[in-house]
């Protein structure tokens, strides 16, 4: 039946980091963009919050919660509210430990989900997009060709989050005939592999304060038990699905944020006499604002709704991000021209915001549910 | 739980009100279109006769059943069939005998014994219209500023002024056994308080149309312009109380309004969704592929242009669908109804521009509905509050304003 509630316990999860990410996120976003690092100590505090280990089965140690792409989609949209940079960074674990958990085999869950329920921070990623103004996931140029039972892999990756601190990461590549979303499989490669080379660190317009690099992959030879899935391989189009979902409420959580600072300071800057937001000018673009960030929600919900009841989400969640990609970028855009001249310089956070919001436009992929 | 999906009873229902705009209102479609201020009898007839589809729109409201859909979700089933309908032809939609905005106004404000005297009418004889008359030539969105009056004159009241945009008007008085719910004041200097709903019979002396506009879409529906002049009503036909409050009277407008734009933002997507079916059979034929999931830099510009039409309708959808959902919860949704009406008008006004652009020469011509479409969509983003009082009541909503701080 429809119904545009959340459940108590979704609505107390956002809560709950909602507050977190008010609390402690959100005061640690502009030093994170200055320095380009995330303070180990928050790091951990998000570690405790058990955002990673939450829906690990008890078998593996996990808490055992049940996965929503909802609740997952709740919890990505605080985070952005945050910061998208400290969110990505906590969240990037889930890039390896997402995938083993809804589509490895059952060895390869036991290898793998009990390292991610340790008590303090464990770096790991996914190595998706490539090097290419044309990247497209539907058509990955990071082969794997079969040698024995073994599979080596060769490409080029970029925008890979904590690569040099990761202990595996999940790397996408073509694999046999399929076209499209078909002929993908995702390897585990553990960083003592001599044929993965980490390059330099990223130097991005945003999320400067996640560090992401490029990789080259070198004749990387992998066993047989690397390949999530086994002989089965991987929905490619449903994790994309999914990661599309979880960025786009990273964004909303962006967008959420912009919205929320260039409302209090139009209430607050006056001109002519009275506060700017008295002006129909500055006004309706709030008013759009408001109408952008409720339409890029309620499209993402739909996606994540589908998923949870394991219908197909291709068209709806590719849909929800691109629509989310331009308003967020138009939101924050306007919370920066809401504060005019104080919104171009950095002591207000809106052209951080503004800066990250670019992401989604240029990225593909770097988030999982 | 969020959910957004129709329940499997609901679409089939919907399939009956699909093959009803696709059978009954998309093959007179052009015909009214072209034949402005006539009157499509036969499809009035077959409307009227068929009394579970009277049971959409204002209509809903007003005639108090209980749609098969289930009572909790009634105003979200009006919206869904609404959009059905409008599918099909969103000025035959208006044009439908039913109790209409009238009807609305009679719920909102009306005592019990008033609605049941006023919309007995409704499921018996012959087809019949309910309007409402607010507007004047001097004031539309500042609806407070009317100044058509009703003088107290022993039992009754004297109302004297104009009305204009009255949708369905003539064929409420002139043409069937309807009535029309005027707005007039009857204390000047009591502003907005002032404001009183009253009901005008069919036939009534001193109440004439004296034309129908000539419009750039929805033109089977009619929109009248009518005078007042000493029309005499019993006392008994004002709506509510006849008490000048420093609260109420007007606000019942605003209660109407709450109902009805997530109404019309569903007769938008109704018309939207036309043009946007429309194009995805045309590429469809013309082996156009619409490719998702592919880098959105590899997309070309009609597929872009596509997917542009599809999410935006979406998002209007979804807006409306929450707005009138929330109604449903017996929540307050000022903000999220204006929001669905913003949204939608303006999106499907640019998804059918678009529309007529993608289809070039053949978009522009009359011979297909499309250039139709895009007339007819316009409206939308007018009437029952244009697109800016709607982003009005969006901005003094979350800025915590009043009218008096934003205006």
């Amino acid at each position: 039946m429809v119904d545009f509630q959340l459940s108590e316990e979704q609505q107390m999860i956002r809560d709950t980091i909602g507050a977190f990410a008010r609390d402690e996120i959100r005061p640690a976003a502009r030093l994170a963009d200055e320095s380009g690092k995330i303070l180990p100590e928050l790091t951990e505090k998000i570690w405790q919050l058990g955002l990673v280990r939450g829906a690990i089965p008890e078998t593996y140690g996990g808490d055992g919660g049940e996965r929503s792409a909802v609740t997952g989609a709740v919890v990505a949209e605080e985070l952005g509210y945050g910061d998208l940079s400290i969110g990505l960074h906590a969240l990037a674990p889930r890039l390896l430990a997402y995938p083993v958990l809804e589509m490895g085999t059952a060895e390869q869950k036991a290898a793998y989900l009990k390292r991610f329920t340790a008590p303090t921070f464990v770096p790991a990623t996914a190595a998706l997009m490539e090097p290419r103004w044309d990247f497209d996931l539907t058509e990955l140029v990071t082969g794997a060709r079969p040698e024995g039972s073994a599979f080596v892999l060769n490409g080029h990756k970029c925008v890979v989050p904590l690569a040099a601190e990761a202990e595996a990461i999940l790397v996408y590549a073509k694999n046999g005939s399929g076209s499209g979303f078909e002929g993908v499989d995702a390897f585990v490669v553990t960083r003592d592999n001599p044929g993965l080379k980490i390059n330099e660190r990223e130097q991005n317009m945003g999320l400067k304060g996640l560090a992401t690099y490029e990789i080259a992959l070198d004749q990387c030879r992998v066993s047989a038990d690397a390949r999530l899935g086994a002989d089965k391989g991987i929905d490619f189009s449903r994790l994309m699905s999914e990661a599309r979902v979880a960025f786009s409420a990273m964004a909303v959580g962006v967008m959420r944020a912009a919205f929320d600072y260039a409302r209090d300071y139009a209430k607050e800057r006056k001109a002519f006499g009275v506060p700017i937001a008295t002006k129909q000018a500055i006004a309706f673009m709030l008013a759009d604002m408001a109408i952008e960030i409720d339409s890029a929600r309620l499209l993402m919900w739909e996606a994540a709704a589908r998923l949870d009841k394991g219908h197909d989400a291709l068209r709806e969640s590719y849909l929800a991000k691109n629509y989310v990609a331009a308003s967020a970028l138009r939101v924050t855009d306007n919370a920066v021209q809401v504060l005019g001249g104080h919104g171009y310089i950095r002591e207000h956070p809106v052209e951080m915001w503004l800066r990250n919001a670019r992401a989604m436009t240029a990225l593909d992929g770097v988030a999982t549910v | 739980m969020i959910d957004f999906e129709l329940e499997p009873q609901v679409v089939s229902r919907l399939r009956m009100y699909h093959a009803v705009a696709e059978n009954m209102m998309r093959p007179i479609s052009r015909e009214y279109d072209e034949r402005e201020h006539e009157d499509p009898w036969q499809f009035f007839e077959t409307m009227w006769q068929a009394q579970s589809l009277n049971d959409v729109g204002p209509a809903a409201r007003s005639t108090g059943g209980e749609s098969q859909a289930g009572p909790k979700l009634r105003n979200l089933n009006t919206v869904i069939t609404t959009e059905e309908l409008c599918w099909g032809d969103v000025g035959l939609f208006l044009a439908t005998p039913n109790s209409g905005l009238g009807g609305a106004a009679v719920m909102a404000a009306g005592t019990p014994e008033q609605k049941a005297r006023f919309l007995k009418r409704f499921g018996e004889g012959k087809p019949k219209w309910g309007a409402m008359a607010i507007t004047e030539p001097a004031c539309g969105s500042d609806s407070a500023a009317v100044t058509t009056s009703a003088t107290r004159d022993g039992d009754d009241w004297l109302i004297n002024g104009t009305k204009i945009f009255c949708t369905a008007g003539h064929r409420a008085v002139d043409k069937s056994e309807g009535f029309v719910v005027v707005w007039a004041t009857v204390d000047k200097s009591a502003g907005r308080a002032g404001i009183k709903p009253f009901v005008v019979e069919h036939g009534t002396p001193g109440m004439q149309v004296t034309r129908l506009e000539q419009k750039l879409g929805i033109r089977a529906s009619d929109t009248a312009a009518i005078i007042f002049d000493n029309c005499r009503v019993p006392a008994s036909n004002l709506l509510g109380s006849a008490e000048v409050k420093q609260e109420g009277g007007f606000k019942d407008v605003m209660a109407t309004f709450d109902a009805t734009r997530p109404i019309v933002a569903a007769m938008a997507i109704g018309v939207g969704r036309a043009a946007l079916d429309f194009v995805r059979n045309f590429l469809k034929e013309q082996n156009v592929a619409v490719r998702y999931g592919i880098s959105p830099r590899r997309l070309g510009v009609v597929e872009r242009d596509f997917m542009e039409m599809e999410v935006q309708l979406q998002a209007a959808r979804l807006l409306t669908w929450r707005a009138a959902w929330m109604m449903d919860m017996g929540q307050r949704n000022n903000l999220e109804a204006s929001m669905a009406k913003a949204k939608a008008g303006l999106v499907v006004t640019q998804i059918t521009q678009k529309a007529v652009e993608l289809l070039g020469p053949l978009g522009y011509s009359r011979k297909l509905l499309v250039e139709k479409w895009m007339r007819d969509a316009k409206i939308n983003d007018i009437f029952e509050g244009t697109q800016q009082i709607n982003m009005l009541i969006v901005a003094r909503r979350i800025l915590g304003y009043g009218n008096k701080e934003l205006n």
